[in-house]
């Protein structure tokens, strides 16, 4: 409690200033399973993308070459420090490139 | 100076809002307030008020439009009266909790139930534990003036607490006055419009109106404690800074004859004349009585309460509402009560309701309290029996 | 103007991560597309309710644009009140006037259909520039899962229970959308972001018109509804496929569904997913069933032809 600031200190009204600083609080710890994404399963469609919650999967233009040849300019990377492990990416992956895997802590 | 107009205290609110040149009007109309939304509408008609008005659906919705439009950054006003404004009690206080200068002017009126539409100060008082600064004027012109003041104390940067003004319904909502009426000019040099805070903006996101938890809630309460209690000094400033720029000299508190009394009386509102004119009387006749009039009711103005009644030997505080089951009755009582005995103040102090739901407050019942009081004379506070009674009931 | 598709979706995040929305929660799925198809020139006045808590706890907030949350039945009046300071000031050079900013007010369905209704009445008929998103999760969530006006049929919720007397919300969701639309606003539509691009086409029309508009957005709700989340999207899909919800619009007058369903799949498959239906008997079943073939008839009828089919066994 002492860490916190005094009420001289904050602004009125209880208004945030700073946007997103939701940032600084991490949700890794509300997770069960983990995703893992395949990079070379992953086609690069943005479903899983699209429906994370969080957000926690971040787009990347890193260009990536799968095991099978094909060229892509992005990948898709999930952000640890956010991801709930609800699962919705890896259900709705179409060519089920992500597993849900054990957290090991 | 401005000129002077015949006008009832909703018109005289009415041109002050005007002269201030606000940018959003939101209001519901309800007796005895209605006439001042309906002119605030015929000045934005006849393009002599560049405002947005919004004919919202309720009182709850009017409070809540100018606390967006504040927000926002908008110089924003709002009336309304008795039932209204307990619609609007939950935004009231957030309202001053979260700093905004919204300035609303109060009418005041009985509270149902029965359904009553005469005045009292029950709708006042049930106001007061919200966190607003709050006055209550004698007359349309002190009306008048203390809006264009409010605008003044809500948006100074040392403030930012919303200000309500209360006038008497119908006795003062209603009544013809002379009223002189300052000028758009002058009224925005002694009020400039001031945003020195946080506002709705797309290119400095802010976030309003946070959850705060255990860890914050608190010193948020406490944040406006203080800035309502520090709000004295710039208060009197203002008034201080109004007198001298038109004139008319308005104090927290005004105290007549309150050196030499006996007995001073404690009022508010239309009251206070009623009263002033029986004392005066009173006095010829060579009872000393005194009279302390309450503008400024929130912060309660408990050093000048009672530095007016350290000579009385008996104190009778008139109130027109009651807190039925507590153990003031009276609510102006409980402050002033509280204020005396802070100060060790060791006399009857009594209290007197009166005027419930547009009872006319006469001599006749002033004349009775100061007897009553008198008797109280040089008895301690613990001697008391009764420390309330109702002056004008039937039995 | 090539058609939006997924690959049209912004990139920029206007909903920061870290809020406190349950996992897999399609509030969330709402707000994040909803922000993304508004842009940063807007200011959210929201309701009380899950996503205000879960996204504005002192002393961090999720939201990247303006953002203001004064109560919980007045979304709509604070957003009249924002869109009459920001026209006002324009008008009066106390802001940029060239500055194109759309006032935008969020409630959930307690929020909008029940406690927030007049307000909202009000903001629509007084024709405010501001567009009104409703995400419906069906149920008071943030006070813990109780009925709300939305609710639909035979749900369990903790204040209508499956017992002994009682087999869940007996009465049928309340047709917030004919509500809104019997006001003649311009443009009025549901959305389900198990169709992103519905969603985006949507959303962004209803902020370009001038006026008040009114997005009704499918939000299925972990907890509430009783299922596990990675079945959020597979839900929302489900709802549209079975015609439990059915995406149109209805732009100045004009009636189109816009996710047209050929075959569609009998209600039980969407039931069956949640626990909140679990209690539910043959012939409850058979009734919703019934009531979403009547539903549909009537927007095929509205629509002028079968754009929502029959339903097909498997
Ligand atoms: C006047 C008032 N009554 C009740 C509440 C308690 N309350 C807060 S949120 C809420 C339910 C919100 O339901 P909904 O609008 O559907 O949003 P959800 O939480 O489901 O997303 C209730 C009942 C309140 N905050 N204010
Ligand atoms: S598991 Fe859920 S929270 Fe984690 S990345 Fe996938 S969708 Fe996002
Ligand atoms: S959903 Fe699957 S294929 Fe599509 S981008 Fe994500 S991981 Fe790749
Ligand atoms: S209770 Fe439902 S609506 Fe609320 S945050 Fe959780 S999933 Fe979302
Ligand atoms: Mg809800």
């Amino acid at each position: 409690m002492s860490a916190l600031p005094g009420w001289r200190e904050l602004p009125r009204g209880a208004v945030i200033l700073e946007p997103g600083s939701s940032v600084r609080y991490k949700t890794a710890s509300w997770r069960v399973l983990k995703p893992v994404i395949d990079q070379d399963k992953c086609v690069r469609c943005r479903i899983c993308w699209t429906y994370c919650p969080e957000p926690a999967i971040v787009e990347l233009d890193q260009p990536y070459t799968s095991r099978s040849g094909k060229a892509y300019k992005v990948m898709y990377a999930i952000d640890y420090d956010y991801c709930k492990g609800c699962g919705i990416c890896a259900e709705e992956c179409p060519v089920k490139a992500i597993a849900m895997v054990e957290e090991v802590r | 100076m401005g000129k002077v107009m015949p006008l009832s205290g909703n018109y005289a609110v009415a041109y002050a809002v005007k002269a201030v040149d606000v940018d959003v009007v939101a209001a519901y109309p309800i007796t005895p307030q209605t006439a001042v939304v309906e002119k605030l509408a015929e000045f934005v008609a006849n393009g002599e008020l560049d405002a947005e008005f919004l004919h919202v659906e309720s009182e709850h919705s009017a409070l809540s439009a100018v606390v967006g439009a504040s927000a926002a950054g908008a110089r924003v006003f709002t009336a309304t009266s008795a039932q209204g404004l307990l619609l609007m009690y939950e935004i009231m206080h957030i309202a001053s909790s979260s700093r905004l200068p919204i300035v609303m002017g109060i009418a005041t009126r009985a509270i149902s139930a029965p359904i009553n539409i005469w005045c009292d100060h029950s709708d006042f008082m049930a106001a007061s534990d919200t966190g607003w600064i709050m006055f209550m004027a004698l007359n349309a012109q002190e009306a008048h003036d203390l809006i264009i003041a409010a605008y003044r104390i809500a948006e100074d940067p040392r403030v930012s607490i919303p200000v309500a003004i209360g006038y008497d319904g119908f006795v003062v909502s209603h009544t013809l006055e002379p009223v002189d009426v300052i000028e758009k000019e002058e009224a925005l040099e002694y009020a400039p419009k001031r945003v020195s805070r946080p506002t709705l903006d797309p290119d400095r996101p802010v976030t309003m109106g946070s959850l705060a938890s255990p860890d914050w809630y608190f010193e948020f309460r406490v944040q406006l404690q203080d800035a309502i209690e520090n709000s004295r000094e710039t208060i009197s400033e203002a008034l201080r800074e109004f007198k001298r720029r038109f004139g008319r000299e308005y104090r927290e508190v005004d105290d007549f004859y309150t050196d030499d009394a006996d007995v001073v009386i404690v009022s508010m509102g239309s009251t206070t004349g009623t009263a002033l004119v029986f004392i005066e009387e009173a006095r010829r006749s060579g009872m000393k009585l005194g009279l302390l009039n309450i503008r400024l009711f929130r912060p309660f103005p408990e050093v000048e309460v009672v530095k007016y009644l350290e000579n009385a030997k008996a104190v009778a505080v008139i109130d027109r509402a009651v807190n039925a089951g507590s153990s003031f009755v009276g609510p102006l009582y409980s402050d002033v009560v509280v204020s005396a005995f802070k100060k060790s103040l060791d006399i009857p102090i009594v209290n007197y309701v009166t005027g419930l739901g547009g009872r006319a407050v006469v001599k006749s019942h002033i004349e009775f309290i100061a007897k009553h009081a008198y008797s109280l004379v040089g008895k301690k506070m613990r001697e008391v029996k009764k420390h309330y009674s109702f002056i004008g009931v039937r039995e | 103007m090539s058609a939006f598709t997924i690959a049209s979706i912004p990139r920029e995040e206007l909903l920061a991560p870290g809020h406190r929305m349950c996992q897999g929660c399609g509030a969330a799925i709402v707000m994040r597309h909803l922000l993304k198809a508004l842009g940063k020139d807007i200011i959210i006045a929201h309701a009380t309710g899950c996503v205000e808590v879960t996204t504005s706890l002192y002393p961090e907030t999720a939201w990247r644009v303006p953002w203001i949350h004064v109560a919980f039945e007045n979304a709509a009046a604070v957003a009249s009140g924002i869109e009459a300071a920001v026209k006002a000031l324009k008008r009066k050079g106390l802001m940029n006037p060239e500055k194109k900013v759309k006032v935008v007010a969020i409630g959930g369905d307690g929020g909008t259909v029940d406690i927030g209704l007049q307000a909202l009445s009000g903001m629509l008929e007084r024709g405010h520039n501001v567009l009104y998103v409703l995400y419906d999760n069906e149920a008071y969530m943030n006070t813990g899962i109780q009925r709300s006006g939305a609710t639909p049929l035979y749900a369990w919720t903790t204040t209508t229970p499956a017992g002994k007397v009682w087999r869940g919300e007996w009465r049928r969701k309340k047709d917030i959308v004919g509500i809104v639309r019997a006001h003649g606003i311009p443009y009025v539509a549901t959305v389900n972001f198990a169709y992103i691009s519905d969603f985006y086409v949507k959303l962004r029309k209803a902020s370009e018109i001038e006026g008040p508009t009114f997005i009704h957005a499918y939000a299925p709700c972990v907890p509430g509804w009783r299922y596990e989340p990675h079945l959020t999207v597979k839900i929302a899909k489900l709802a549209v496929q079975t015609g439990i919800w059915v995406n149109y619009e209805i732009d100045r007058g004009s009636f189109r569904v816009t996710t047209p369903v050929p075959k569609r799949l009998p209600v039980e498959e969407y039931l069956k997913t949640q626990g909140r239906f679990a209690h539910l008997m043959k012939e409850e079943v058979e009734l919703i069933q019934k009531l979403v073939d009547e539903d549909v008839d009537y927007i095929n009828k509205l629509a002028g032809s079968v754009v929502v089919g029959p339903v097909e066994r498997k």
